[in-house]
């Protein structure tokens, strides 16, 4: 029943068409959510066909997230998407086998892809292909405890709390950031009137009285 | 005692004989105890360092606020450095990407410094019993005042800055040496050993149900005779 409503969608139809096999199943769920579960090897096309096609021009990557369902089965990673253009949103997920935990990245797509990546690298585990920059981004850089959202991850952390604590202070603080970030905080981030540039830039503006 | 009455004006007059704080003809100075000057001094001019990470600190705010005001008990302002801040207030929950950076300010606050522990978060870990969270900051940091609440009012955070002042008023300059001296392999880490770190954070409620099920073996009661009042 859940599923049959999903073929109003006008995007199903669409990428069963274009992609067959690969468009595995779908249904709509809370009222008029409509998530589509396709096949995570060709994740990267499909997502690239749904954003550039004129017909679904799914341009705004809302979310990316993941979740795992525990009991051995498999991950799933989830892209919500929202068109502009058309005012439709759409959910498509790709299923990982927990032995085989990768998937490309949309990064090249959605830029904002890169830091929820990383969210979902850090706190599920799953590596993205071709990500530009993939390290964790909430906790510490030399957290040695696994993925913390993992359904087999004990609530409290796998070493003891005293471990922990002095595995916490041996951090270094700077090792939080990249060299650039580490830059981008010594260095006062004030417009500079005087220097070179800015006289050209004067030059084409108009004056300011 | 109006500001006109010469006998106001310490040392005030027309001239060292006339005047002075005891009244006409008394003396124009007086005599105390160097523990005395120096505790008030200090007690009256104790600048917190705000190290507020949740809604604890909304309630700092608060108190710092007109409606409050603690710059009428001597915390005139938050000092935003922690070289020239006398007490760190930890409004918050404390995560373990925290923890260095707590450290790291409480190693920058010169002595003599004291350190209030405002919430629940921050004093035990509250709710979060989690892999993420430091379960109390005296594991990190001394700890001289503890306020609960979850958050405290700001009634309650003037409490215990009333309270350090108190301890403060007790401290002598004989014992300064013993009391504030720090050792610099302290710097950078935890307060406490790993036994107690062990004692303190043990788990309750859900998390009890978690070790029970995981197997692991259950924390063990805090002893910490000091802490007792005598």
């Amino acid at each position: 029943m859940a599923h049959e409503s999903g073929s109003h969608h006008p995007s199903i139809p669409a990428l069963e068409g274009r992609f067959g096999e690969a468009v595995q199943f779908h249904e709509t769920t809370a009222g008029d959510q409509v998530s589509v579960v396709v096949d995570a090897a060709r994740i990267r096309e499909i997502l690239e066909w749904l954003k550039t096609e004129p017909s679904q021009h799914y341009e705004f990557l809302s979310d990316l997230t993941a979740v795992d369902f525990g009991g051995g089965r498999p991950l799933q990673v989830v892209y919500q998407l929202w068109s502009l253009a058309h005012r439709r949103s759409l959910r498509v997920k790709a299923e990982l086998p927990l032995d085989a935990l990768e998937i490309d990245s949309v990064e090249p797509l959605w830029k904002t892809a890169d830091w929820l990546e990383r969210e979902v690298y850090d706190l599920f585990g799953i590596e993205f292909r071709g990500h530009p920059d993939l390290r964790r981004i909430l906790m510490p850089e030399a957290y040695a405890e696994g993925h913390p959202l993992r359904k087999d991850f004990p609530l409290r952390g796998r070493f003891s709390r005293a471990e922990q604590t002095r595995r916490a202070l041996r951090q270094d603080v700077e090792d939080f950031y990249i060299p650039l970030e580490m830059e981008l905080g010594r260095e006062p981030q004030l417009v500079n009137l005087s220097s070179g540039d800015s006289e050209a830039a004067s030059a084409d503006a108009p004056s300011e009285d | 005692m109006g500001l006109n009455d010469d006998r106001a004006l310490p040392g005030g007059g027309r001239s060292a004989r006339s005047g002075g704080l005891f009244g006409a003809g008394g003396p124009t100075f007086l005599t105390t105890k160097v523990d005395f000057v120096v505790n008030w001094a200090r007690r009256n001019s104790l600048w917190p360092m705000p190290f507020g990470t949740a809604c604890c600190a909304i309630e700092m705010m608060a108190a710092a606020a007109s409606n409050f005001d603690i710059a009428r008990f001597g915390m005139e302002r938050m000092s935003f450095s922690p070289r020239q801040a006398d007490v760190l207030i930890c409004a918050g929950r404390v995560p373990y990407k925290l923890a260095p950076v707590l450290r790291r300010i409480w190693d920058q606050m010169p002595q003599p410094k004291w350190a209030i522990s405002m919430g629940a978060c921050a004093s035990s870990g509250g709710v979060f019993d989690t892999y993420a969270m430091v379960q109390g900051i005296d594991t990190i940091i001394p700890v001289d005042v503890y306020i609960p609440g979850c958050p405290p009012r700001p009634e309650a955070l003037i409490y215990g800055l009333m309270m350090i002042q108190e301890k403060v008023r007790q401290e002598t300059l004989a014992d300064h040496a013993v009391n504030r001296a720090e050792d610099p392999r302290a710097v950078a880490r935890p307060r406490a050993g790993d036994a107690e770190v062990k004692g303190l954070t043990g788990p309750f409620g859900n998390s009890t149900r978690q070790n029970r099920i995981a197997g692991l073996v259950q924390s063990d009661r805090v002893d910490r005779p000091d802490d007792r009042l005598p």
